[in-house]
């Protein structure tokens, strides 16, 4: 590695360690009581994705497990190849089959199966009570279709409406996600919308069946940062008035940071870390969080030099049969050059894949 | 439509004899052609009349959004394309009236790196030749020697010399990056204007890439220009920090100064914008969500570019462009309301 990238072991842990049990109180009972009172809305048991391609197949994701609660703001945060995108992609059987192929998993929803039910029942939900927003505004929406063409279709599809009402809802949808002038709006094509009007006109499609659940996969990162702050205002206040559960995908942990209740964090196509969002800022487990949470400079501090996390992301093209993130982790032992550490739970909802314990500095598990 | 004045009449700013480069008053527009024969029918004004200097050794950070004319700035100050009006000077050599060869003696001096590393390298090139072509070019080094320095500067910038024949598809985007930065430093510059240099990396790999940079500063002394819209990162590496919006600057100060004492109403949306790597924090902190979109640079607004969209605009933008005023030491805004 070049001169003066280093990754400090001990250092970053000791600063994010404090304060475990006071500060986090608040965000966990909220949490804790949502979760004691119902059951998950959406249940992903063991979800594996491979894509045959020329150059061999690629393990996308790796028996990836995880509940999204009902109103829940779920963080997703993973670099590029992390696996992330394609998770929620394969749930609702989106990616391109072949080359991919799910080839194992289950991800319950309403008592269904997602990954098993029929194609025709599988796109009465989507759009329907599960809405997307892709990550581009400018290439997801149809451009030689009007904006209002695009919202009313999905209202036409899943909810039938007659062509009037149609047409009075997408005008309230355009309202409900902060389009000045609506009624021109519905007339207008994409190319005459901005980057961010676009995206929220991807909102109201996403929105306009009311969704119990809404997945946006990098639904910021094209937009430039005062455009960004809108567009969480915006979520956050939806979710607020309509209760929708938001998976929120993305690689900005700061984006994270400021909405989501929980998060899990991808690596390699597997998570390897999931807690309440405060728990993991606070006092990340994995060796990889704490290298990201080191890695990235602060807005409100001057900080000290920045941790890199050495070495790249690795390749998919092997199954993962030794921990993924070993060669690059400062903490890395024998055991994680040949055994892959699951997802276990460790203190409170917490979750960890890592043999290590980093703030004890000793391995988690005895045998 | 209001032209004139410019931002920056020249007497506002002292001239730093001592600064590396003083860009002055310098204008870049783009001509947009209409009609059956193709007449210029109007401008886009992507840099519209910026004045500062970069002082020996400094890191300035250069931020904006997209269509600030971040990147215009940095082509037209390495003579990349040619400026509408203004001066660049460097090391007292006035580029934008220097022409030919004797241009050509002073571009060994002054490198970028580019933000697309998958695109700014040529894909038949092997990294050798790639990090070669400048010392051929320039003839600063031959035969053996060139393979050395070659070796030198692949390992200077913490990859393995024994690369050298391979081709840049057989590198990640951290590692093409690198190759980027062993280019740029191979004749030994003064001055490197990084052009978004982490935009395109992951996360992890951004603090390398930034740790890389820092490291060489230090090493060989160098003057960054750094430009980006990631404005923690800039808080991070830079001494001093600019800030674009349409073209013009709003607001110049030391990057403490600024992030902590924000004067342009601009500044103050921009930074409330981003957010922070704490949750604690975030549920705490006030945002000022600015309205609407940033205008278009071929139709800016009168007076103030920034009227439209700021919470404390009263008629006198509309109509008056604010001065560049000295607000406090060495803190520059141009704003009629900042104190």
């Amino acid at each position: 590695m070049g001169p003066g990238l280093t990754f400090p072991k001990g250092a970053a842990v000791a600063a994010v360690a404090f304060e475990i049990d006071g500060g986090v109180a608040y965000k966990a009972c909220k949490q804790v009581s949502t979760m004691s009172q119902s059951q998950p809305v959406l249940q992903v048991t063991d979800l594996t994705t491979q894509f045959d391609t020329q150059d061999g197949m690629v393990h996308a994701v790796n028996g990836v497990s995880f509940n999204l609660w009902p109103g829940e703001f779920l963080g997703v945060v993973g670099e590029s190849g992390s696996g992330k995108s394609v998770t929620m992609m394969s749930l609702l059987r989106l990616i391109p089959m072949p080359p991919g192929q799910i080839v194992a998993g289950e991800a319950q929803y309403e008592g269904v199966d997602l990954l098993q039910i029929d194609i025709d029942d599988l796109r009465d939900i989507r759009g329907g009570k599960i809405g997307f927003i892709f990550q581009d505004p400018m290439t997801s929406l149809n451009p030689v279709l009007t904006v209002g063409f695009q919202i009313e279709e999905s209202l036409k599809i899943h909810q039938h409406l007659p062509s009037a009402m149609r047409e009075a809802r997408a005008l309230e949808l355009l309202e409900l996600v902060g389009i000045p002038s609506p009624e021109q709006r519905l007339k207008s094509y994409p190319h005459e919308l901005s980057g961010g009007m676009r995206q929220r006109v991807m909102i109201a499609v996403a929105l306009a069946c009311s969704p119990q659940i809404l997945i946006a996969d990098e639904p910021t990162t094209a937009l430039d940062v005062t455009i960004q702050a809108q567009i969480i205002e915006l979520i956050k206040d939806l979710r607020e008035k309509l209760g929708t559960a938001v998976i929120w995908i993305t690689h900005d942990l700061g984006v994270v940071a400021g909405v989501a209740d929980r998060v899990v964090v991808m690596y390699g196509g597997q998570i390897v870390e999931e807690a309440l969002v405060d728990d993991l800022y606070e006092s990340p487990k994995h060796p990889y969080t704490v290298g990201l949470l080191g890695s990235i400079p602060r807005l409100d501090q001057k900080g000290e030099d920045l941790i890199s996390i050495p070495g790249s992301p690795p390749s998919l093209f092997k199954p993962p049969e030794a921990c993924t993130f070993a060669p690059r982790c400062p903490w890395a032992y024998e055991r994680c050059h040949t055994e892959n550490p699951a997802l276990a739970p460790i203190e409170g909802t917490r979750k960890v894949a890592c043999w290590w314990d980093v703030e004890n500095d000793r391995p988690r598990y005895d045998h | 439509m209001t032209t004139e004045p410019m931002q920056a009449p020249l007497e506002s700013q002292p001239h730093d004899e001592t600064a590396l480069v003083n860009v002055r008053d310098l204008k870049k527009h783009f001509p947009i052609l209409g009609g059956f024969f193709r007449r210029q029918v109007g401008a886009v004004r992507a840099v519209d009349g910026v004045t500062f200097d970069i002082r020996r050794g400094e890191t300035l950070g250069l931020v904006g959004e997209s269509g600030s004319g971040k990147t215009t700035i940095g082509r037209v100050m390495l003579q990349l394309d040619d400026a509408t009006a203004g001066a660049v000077t460097f090391d007292d050599i006035e580029l934008t009236a220097t022409k030919g060869e004797k241009l050509r003696k002073v571009r060994p001096r002054m490198q970028m790196v580019f933000q697309d590393p998958h695109a700014s390298l040529n894909p038949r090139m092997t990294v050798a030749s790639i990090i070669g072509e400048p010392i051929k070019e320039h003839r600063a080094a031959k035969g053996p020697a060139r393979k050395q320095r070659i070796e030198e500067l692949l390992e200077l910038v913490g990859l393995d010399p024994s690369h050298a024949n391979r081709y840049p598809h057989e590198f990640s985007g951290g590692q093409r990056q690198r190759i980027g930065i062993a280019r740029a430093i191979a004749l030994n510059p003064e001055f490197i204007i990084c052009d978004e240099p982490i935009a395109a990396l992951d996360v992890s790999i951004q603090s390398q890439i930034v740790n890389l940079l820092l490291s060489l500063q230090s090493q060989l002394g160098l003057t960054y220009l750094f430009i980006s819209h990631d404005l923690s990162m800039v808080r991070h590496i830079a001494d001093r920090v600019a800030v674009l919006y349409l073209g013009k600057i709003m607001e110049l100060a030391n990057a403490s100064d600024l992030y902590t004492d924000p004067k342009h109403p601009y500044t103050q949306a921009l930074l409330s914008a981003v957010p922070v790597p704490d949750p604690k924090l975030e549920a705490e902190r006030e945002r000022v969500i600015l309205e609407g979109d940033i205008p278009s640079p071929a139709h800016p607004p009168p007076g103030c570019p920034f009227n439209t969209r700021c919470p404390i605009a009263q008629e006198r933008c509309v109509t008056e462009v604010p001065e560049w005023r000295e607000l406090a030491d060495d803190h520059w805004a141009a704003c009629h309301f900042a104190e």
